[in-house]
């Protein structure tokens, strides 16, 4: 009697595991890990387009996992290959890309687009965003939540310190003139705030740039740290604070930059537009957005993460994963992506639909970023990314708290660097 | 019927599962480290090579390691003592029956359950300058506020100030406990002899604690070089480097800049620093210990 049902018991198994085989060999499996840099509840959002996306494609299957920062979502991808359980494909910060390659961790979207229309769609996007993610001639990342710096002010301050309100400082004179104006001589409002911890080579790749000079060339072996005009840039970074007065001196705090912006505490800050919709949800005076100030032209750079599909992928996987890509990226979910963070539409076309030109419409700062693109140049990436940048943090924190003279600092950080990077000229 | 041989290998399968673990977590890592160490950073062009030494000069040519040890020096000096001192008043606070003592030992542990990621989040506002808390009251006691975390020389004492604040409630427990195995007639005689409270303390109370004492420093001074978490939030190593401490500093190292076998370098040095800490602790704090 009991041998019989041993028996039954196995069959059962058995026939379990022969469905589950079955049943897993008909969809694809994607597994995407992606990072949520800036405020606002966008776990969700990115949900909402992957179960879209799986609706309209019933023979893929998407697990989106929510990863932390750009770090921690590219040392999750990167620990995920190591292991069993690797990522198809991953959105990560776009100036990862020479490490990514230097690991052998990513394919170039070239090889995967097979068709004329495919090939076509690597062109579709703004040039400028398409910056970091193209070297040696081959694309590797495809931008899907983008940005650049932007300057938000406060117009009620303004008003009250007799400034107009809708003109916001075009240069770095007016800036601190009109500073000077709105720092209240108790403390208790500033005129601007530019943060110096988080990402502070972020900001100062745009001081840079506005003063004449980017801060490294396109193949990622050469950075121009002790450049005259990025030396004076970031003179004019601790001039704010210790000469004119119209910025705290010291560091200033990525993470509570909008807080106090929305307190009141600072009549400008600059900050990611990817704020935009946070800041527009929460803000109990009247703002506005502006591009940045110029000294010798205007300049910021870009700024966000990209899709990069990795190489540990079958042929059937990497098409799966370029049909995501594809979907998240088209111009309704880059539309809606856009409205619901602030992070800017990706290609043109994207300002072209309707959803998105009514907003533009309504809320005109929405299109500022997208403005303020031929102005933009690419964000601080080379060989060698984490340890170049380090040095260039240091430095300019080492200028901002006075230990150290911007000259010194940044002498010593491009000496460093071009240590770093001899290796790859 | 049991042979010799079948009890010393039925003694050995009893410790298997232990010396399994202990060799899987604990021994195993520690020789793959060192021999990783050993080693040069790979990349798809050109492989991981055996270097012998190189990774440790580079790491003596470094100025923010040295930085980096010396912090972490500090940062040892100022959260051991002061915790454990915190932690033996606030014991004795809590050991008679005052009213509401529950409570009181409660809110003394607290903030030791709490994670600490959620607690640093909590402290980078206490920090903000003018908007936070510890400035806010600062300036209505009319002192004027400060950048705590963005100003080199306070940064460190800021995040001092927090891991004694987190710190100090779980050693308070330990010393609490032992507290109330000393017998009460060793009060009552030295009050009978016309012994006052300090010298009682001293005399009679603290040596008594010194198994906790040495349990709980050895706590400390693992905690030191342990807890960075809330570096991550606060100030991912400070003002150009200022609070960036040893474990951060090889975090960093392995997940930024991809370079796992300087980090392993770096590792050894912290395996060596604390396996010294320990060694002495044990051999010379172990002949003041009245274990009873």
């Amino acid at each position: 009697m009991r041998k019989k049902w041993k028996w039954i018991g196995i069959a059962m198994m058995a026939t379990m595991f022969f469905m589950a085989a079955v049943t897993t060999g008909t969809a694809t499996e994607l597994t995407m890990y992606y990072p949520v840099a800036v405020g606002g509840p966008l776990t969700k959002i990115v949900d909402g387009i992957v179960a879209d996306f799986m609706k309209a494609n019933p023979d893929i299957t998407v697990k989106a996992i929510y990863a932390g920062n750009y770090n921690d979502a590219r040392i999750k991808a990167l620990a995920a290959l190591k292991s069993g359980q690797p990522a198809q494909l991953s959105v990560m910060f776009s100036i990862d890309i020479y490490e990514l390659i230097e690991q052998d961790a990513i394919v170039a979207f070239d090889d995967v687009v097979e068709t004329a229309e495919e090939k076509a769609w690597l062109d579709s996007f703004y040039p400028t965003l398409m910056e970091n993610g193209r070297t040696a001639g081959k694309t590797w990342g495809i931008p899907f939540q983008r940005s650049t710096i932007v300057m938000y002010y406060n117009k009620d301050a303004f008003r009250a310190a007799g400034l107009d309100p809708d003109k916001p400082p075009a240069t770095w004179d007016e800036m601190a003139a009109m500073g000077k104006k709105l720092t209240k001589p108790d403390g208790s409002q500033w005129g601007v705030m530019i943060p110096s911890t988080g990402y502070p080579y972020w900001m100062f790749g745009a001081l840079a740039m506005q003063n004449g000079q980017v801060l490294m060339n396109g193949d990622g072996n050469t950075t121009y740290y002790d450049d005259p005009a990025v030396i004076g840039a970031l003179q004019f970074w601790k001039d704010l604070g210790s000469k004119y007065g119209v910025m705290p001196t010291g560091t200033i705090e990525w993470g509570t930059l909008r807080q106090n912006f929305l307190e009141g505490k600072t009549a400008m800050m600059w900050h990611s537009t990817g704020n935009l919709t946070a800041v527009k949800k929460n803000a109990a005076f009247d703002f506005g957005v502006a591009m940045l100030p110029a000294s010798k032209r205007r300049g910021t750079p870009t700024g966000g993460g990209n899709f990069y599909i990795f190489k540990k992928t079958t042929p059937a996987e990497r098409k799966a994963a370029m049909r995501l890509i594809q979907f998240m990226t088209s111009p309704q979910r880059s539309a809606e992506w856009s409205m619901e963070t602030g992070y800017m539409g990706v290609s043109p076309a994207a300002y072209e639909t309707d959803a998105l030109k009514q907003y533009v419409k309504g809320f005109p700062y929405a299109a500022v970023a997208r403005d303020q693109l031929k102005y933009a140049t690419a964000e601080l990436s080379t060989y060698q990314t984490g340890r170049v940048r380090k040095l260039l943090d240091d430095a300019i924190q080492a200028a901002l708290t006075g230990s150290k003279t911007p000259e010194a600092a940044l002498k010593e950080a491009q000496k460093q660097a071009d240590r770093l990077l001899k290796q790859y000229r | 019927m049991k042979t010799r041989l079948s009890r010393h290998v039925q003694g050995w399968l009893l410790l298997m599962p232990a010396a399994i673990l202990l060799i899987a977590f604990t021994h195993y890592p520690t020789v793959a480290t060192v021999i990783d160490s050993m080693f040069s950073k790979g990349t798809a062009i050109r492989p991981s090579r055996f270097v012998g030494a190189l990774n440790y000069e580079r790491m003596l040519d470094d100025p923010i390691f040295w930085k980096v040890l010396a912090n972490n020096a500090w940062f040892a000096l100022g959260t051991i003592p002061t915790s454990i001192a915190l932690a033996i008043v606030m014991a004795l606070l809590v050991n008679r029956s005052i009213p509401g003592r529950a409570m009181v030992r409660m809110a003394y542990f607290t903030p030791t359950i709490l994670p600490m990621i959620a607690v640093a989040n909590i402290w980078l506002f206490f920090y903000t300058p003018d908007i936070g808390l510890i400035d806010q009251i600062a300036t209505s006691l009319g002192f004027s506020g400060h950048n705590w975390l963005g100003d080199p020389a306070t940064v460190l004492p800021a995040i001092m100030v927090m891991t004694i604040w987190k710190e100090a409630g779980f050693f308070m427990i330990f010393y609490l406990a032992a507290m109330q195995n000393i017998p009460p007639e060793l009060k009552e005689a030295s009050q009978l002899e016309g012994a006052g409270r300090w010298y009682y303390f001293r005399r009679v109370m603290f040596p008594l604690l010194m198994p906790t004492t040495l349990f709980v420093l050895i706590n400390a001074v693992l905690n030191s070089f342990k807890l960075v978490d809330h570096l991550f939030v606060l100030t991912k190593g400070g003002p150009d480097n200022a609070s960036n401490l040893l474990l951060y500093y090889i975090f960093e190292t392995a997940f930024s800049y991809f370079e796992t076998h300087f980090a392993a370098a770096l590792t050894v040095v912290l395996l060596v620093l604390l396996g010294i800490m320990a060694l002495l602790q044990f051999f010379i704090l172990d002949k003041r210990v009245h274990y009873r």
